[in-house]
């Protein structure tokens, strides 16, 4: 079985993705999903938030993914659960599913769409014990939302991203109390409205430049020690503060997943941990597109809507023999400032006339700045912003006419206004 | 749908002794690898035997949290019961793990000299090693190591070899000893603490547990870490264990530099050092420290513990960091004043034998350890008829992430459940999961399924694959979710049903 387009994972990116390749031209879309069910991460945000920057209304996860999944039905995609892709060989999946067995499925191209996963205690080695009661915040969160079932009832966070800041208010609406959110930063990792409606409407407080140096607990979790942190991020010396509680929950980071795209030999940018992609979201292997957190973890899947739309339409017109070999690729680097861009690269000699969106983190909040493209010592083009954050996204756009001022290498940075004129 | 054999993991024990009380002609104390060893080799001959632990599942403490290697007894102190049955361990394992399917490689060590001190050290390790009839160790050049181990210091002064250092599944290794055991009509009771040993004229009459008393005249004590305090259920007090803490680092299986044989340091005085060692599903370990403490339930790693693990390794390998880690974790060794092995029959106490002081190297020895301890019951007059029937081969579970294509496929169309991937770190199917719980001395709790199967030691650690895993448990057990436990009682995952 031949299809133009297979994108794997049904999550926002997946979803947004098949319709683009659909209405771009292509016949037959596929979507692999392992899960028994479509909408991905979404399934268990039954919180609001979503599609306010898309749709200008205010919609839950579920509300969220419900949309493309009605709009998909009637486009004809085809659809693959409890399917996990096991391996890639040249133009062919092999896919282990419930019904069918071993299943491979030819593609034209191919749209990777897997996502992130959650980072770990052992990923920041946290001392102490090993008891039942530590979890990360989207782990306890399918928990709640989809078991029903509660992780605990005295509840310390570590961690300021946001699913952890969503868990605290879920926590609290679940009747436990959470007695603190630790973030070892001197600044918030997530969403300022997070902060706002998850834990300063209920009065959760958070403790900046702060870490946990000690677990306790010989078969449940029992407590943990909390130490302010220097500049350097190490716990300040002495005994530190502790807080008894029976949870755990770590919201310290998302990791885009990408064994497929490693087996795959992708080149992988290891400031994002996701593949290195063109303004097309094309990877460095041909006809093979990425879109999403697995390229690089957004703050709003509206984004992640935006950037997948992009993958599947250019998934499909390479499908169609429509996109030319570009010969002058530049790249695109972070400079001072920025934590990461992407795309990593452009593509010069083939842009559609469409602009390019170049997703951005600043690496450190900031006031009155300037978020600038440069290449060849020229600003090609430039943002203002009042207040930058690394929690949230930045978008800078490059219009067709900017492309042609690029001569080289494409940098991004951060200018302060005040020393900058 | 086939259901568990027994009733929730509430009621863990998988052999509940009832209230008629129960006997046996031996009972074995401590489900590690050395008690589930010695039960398991009784097993050969016409005995009731009952092996007991006070945790949930088999798999000991000590046997569970350590480097995960079969040692050759190179450096043991020689002409000691250490040096002998380490030595003769070793070479049992080619068999055993064959006939229990239990994953096993002969890797082989380098011992890594990185200054010039440490380098003229080496002679006299060989001379030891020679001592304790490992007779293969040779002396490497410093191009002929870098050669088979690209990723050591480029400070190394020279290296020795020692072919048949290897490395195994120590979680699989007790379980699958349990299961043919099981099968060769082991009782086994986890959740089972002994909580003394009734004695009548100076003659073993049974052991007295949380679960009621075992009637016997012979009681091993292989209670590790506690060797000490059931020797003290008969009144013996010659000896202490304390625990010697062990903390390690398991690496990202994605690591840019890579080993194939295990790196020792050359030991000091003080210390024997951190070594990396590849683990048999394809990560890297490295650690141990060794500290020395009071507290036998201190479990806890450490930041500065966790710090020289990897400043010590970096010594050897420059390229281990701490940001490549999956997961710590952390050891109690038992140790034993005075030291030594000490594997005998009392001579006051009649019926009890006791095998203490079994250290860092218990993993390997255990198998040895066994029969030793037959010869030991046979002489104190245990009558030890060979059973007919006995069957040594186990069948593991069959791995799905192993399998060819084609048996994949068979395997998803026979039980679609194969088919289901669960643990995508490490491709673990619902399937085999289900298994785990099924299959005699079954799965009761997340990490007996993770120990069994590594559902969730990849390097999510189990964030995906956790609530399905507790999912899959309640179901199969018959019990709410909420009552499962990470690890036996008192280790609830959940608190319950939301409001």
């Amino acid at each position: 079985m031949k299809y133009d387009v297979i994108v794997i994972g049904a999550g926002p990116a997946g979803l947004a993705a098949a319709i683009a390749a659909r209405e771009n031209g292509a016949q037959k879309v596929l979507i692999v999903e392992r899960d028994c069910s479509l909408g991905g991460i979404l399934q268990q945000c039954i919180h609001p938030g979503f599609g306010l920057k898309l749709f200008n209304q205010d919609l839950s996860g579920p509300e969220y993914a419900g949309r493309f999944i009605s709009e998909m039905e009637p486009k004809g995609i085809e659809v693959l659960c409890d399917t996990m892709v096991l391996e890639i060989e040249g133009n062919s999946l092999k896919c282990a599913n419930v019904r069918s067995g071993i299943v491979t499925l030819g593609f034209k191209s191919l749209v990777l769409a897997m996502g992130c996963r959650e980072r770990t205690r052992g990923a920041i080695g946290i001392p102490g014990t090993r008891p039942a009661g530590i979890f990360t915040a989207g782990t306890a969160q399918r928990f709640i939302n989809m078991q029903g079932l509660m992780v605990g009832k005295k509840i310390v966070i570590l961690g300021s991203g946001d699913i952890g800041m969503i868990m605290a208010r879920r926590l609290t609406l679940e009747g436990a109390r959470v007695e603190a959110v630790i973030e070892i930063m001197p600044y918030l990792t997530g969403l300022t409205r997070n902060r706002v409606q998850c834990l300063d409407d209920f009065g959760i407080p958070l403790y900046l430049s702060h870490t946990i140096i000690d677990i306790r607990g010989r078969d449940r979790v029992e407590g943990v020690t909390v130490a302010p942190v220097d500049g350097n991020m190490r716990p300040v010396a002495g005994p530190g503060r502790d807080i008894k509680c029976d949870t755990l929950l770590l919201s310290v980071g998302l990791i885009p997943e990408n064994e497929l795209s490693r087996k795959l030999g992708i080149e992988i940018d290891p400031l994002t941990s996701g593949p290195v992609v063109s303004q097309f979201m094309e990877t460095s292997v041909e006809a093979v597109f990425a879109c999403g957190n697995v390229v690089h973890v957004n703050d709003l899947v509206d984004n992640v809507t935006i950037e997948s739309r992009k993958a599947g339409k250019y998934a499909a017109l390479s499908a169609l023999g429509k996109i030319p070999g570009a010969s002058r690729v530049v790249p695109v680097r972070p400079l001072a400032g920025v934590r990461y861009a992407v795309p990593q690269k452009i593509a010069l000699d083939f842009h559609g006339g469409e602009k390019i969106c170049v997703s951005l983190r600043v690496a450190k909040p900031d006031r009155k700045v300037k978020i600038e493209a440069v290449s060849g010592g020229c600003v090609i083009a430039s943002l203002k912003k009042k207040i930058v954050k690394p929690g949230e996204m930045e978008t800078l756009n490059l219009a067709a006419a900017d492309l042609e001022k690029i001569t080289g290498q494409v940098e991004i940075r951060v200018q302060s206004e005040a020393s900058h004129g | 749908m086939h259901k568990a054999v027994q009733a929730g993991p509430s009621n863990s024990s998988l052999h509940p002794a009832g209230g008629g009380g129960m006997s046996a002609d031996v009972v074995v104390i401590g489900a590690g690898a050395v008690g589930t060893a010695i039960a398991r080799e009784l097993t050969r001959f016409e005995l009731e035997v009952v092996l007991i632990d006070k945790n949930e599942d088999v798999g000991g403490d000590a046997s569970k949290s350590n480097s995960a290697i079969i040692h050759t007894g190179y450096d043991a102190p020689p002409g000691t019961l250490e040096s002998r049955l380490v030595t003769a361990a070793n070479p049992m394992y080619d068999k055993l793990c064959e006939e229990l399917d239990v994953p096993f490689r002969r890797t082989g060590a380098i011992l890594a000299a990185v200054t010039g001190e440490q380098n003229e050290l080496l002679n006299g390790i060989i001379q030891k090693a020679h001592k304790n009839n490992v007779d293969d160790v040779r002396m490497l050049s410093r191009e002929q190591a870098l050669a088979l181990e690209p990723e050591i210091s480029a400070d190394l002064k020279g290296a020795l070899l020692i072919p048949r250092e290897s490395i195994i599944d120590p979680f699989l290794l007790v379980v699958a000893l349990a299961e043919n055991g099981a099968e060769n009509g082991l009782r086994v009771m986890t959740a089972t603490k002994a909580l003394g040993i009734k004695t009548e004229n100076g003659k073993v009459k049974g052991v007295l547990t949380n679960r009621g008393e075992i009637r016997t005249r012979f009681v091993i004590n292989a209670a590790g870490l506690h060797g000490d305090e059931v020797a003290a259920m008969v009144g013996l007090s010659d000896f202490k264990v304390h625990p010697r803490k062990g903390q390690f680092y398991i690496l990202d299986k994605n690591t840019p530099y890579k080993i194939e044989r295990i790196i020792l340091p050359v030991p000091t005085k003080l210390t024997k050092g951190k070594l990396a060692s590849p683990t048999i599903h394809g990560n890297i370990l490295i650690g141990p420290t060794a500290e020395d403490l009071s507290d036998k339930e201190d479990k806890a790693v450490t930041a500065q513990g966790l710090k020289e693990v990897v400043e010590g390794v970096r010594m050897l390998v420059p390229k281990v960091s701490a940001r490549d880690a999956i997961t710590q974790y952390c050891g109690l060794r038992p140790t034993r004043t005075p030291e030594g092995y000490f594997i005998e029959a009392s001579g006051e106490v009649k019926g009890y034998v006791g095998v203490t002081g079994i250290r860092s190297t218990g993993l390997t020895a255990s198998i040895a350890i066994a029969s030793y301890v037959v010869d030991i019951l046979d002489k104190a007059g245990l009558d030890m008829r060979p059973k007919k029937d006995f069957n040594p081969r186990r069948i593991g579970i069959k791995k799905f992430a192993d399998l060819s294509w084609k048996e994949r496929d068979a395997l998803i169309r026979k039980n679609p459940r194969y088919g289901h991937v669960i643990c995508r770190c490490e491709n673990v199917t619902e399937g085999e999961i289900i298994e785990a719980i099924c299959r005699p001395l079954g799965a009761r709790s997340v990490d007996a399924v993770k120990r069994r199967l590594r559902a969730g030691m990849g390097r999510c650690q189990g964030g995906f694959c956790g609530p399905r895993v507790v999912e899959i448990l309640a179901r199969e057990l018959g019990v709410p979710a909420f009552e499962i436990t990470k690890r036996g009682q008192g280790s609830r995952i959940l608190s319950g049903p939301n409001r």
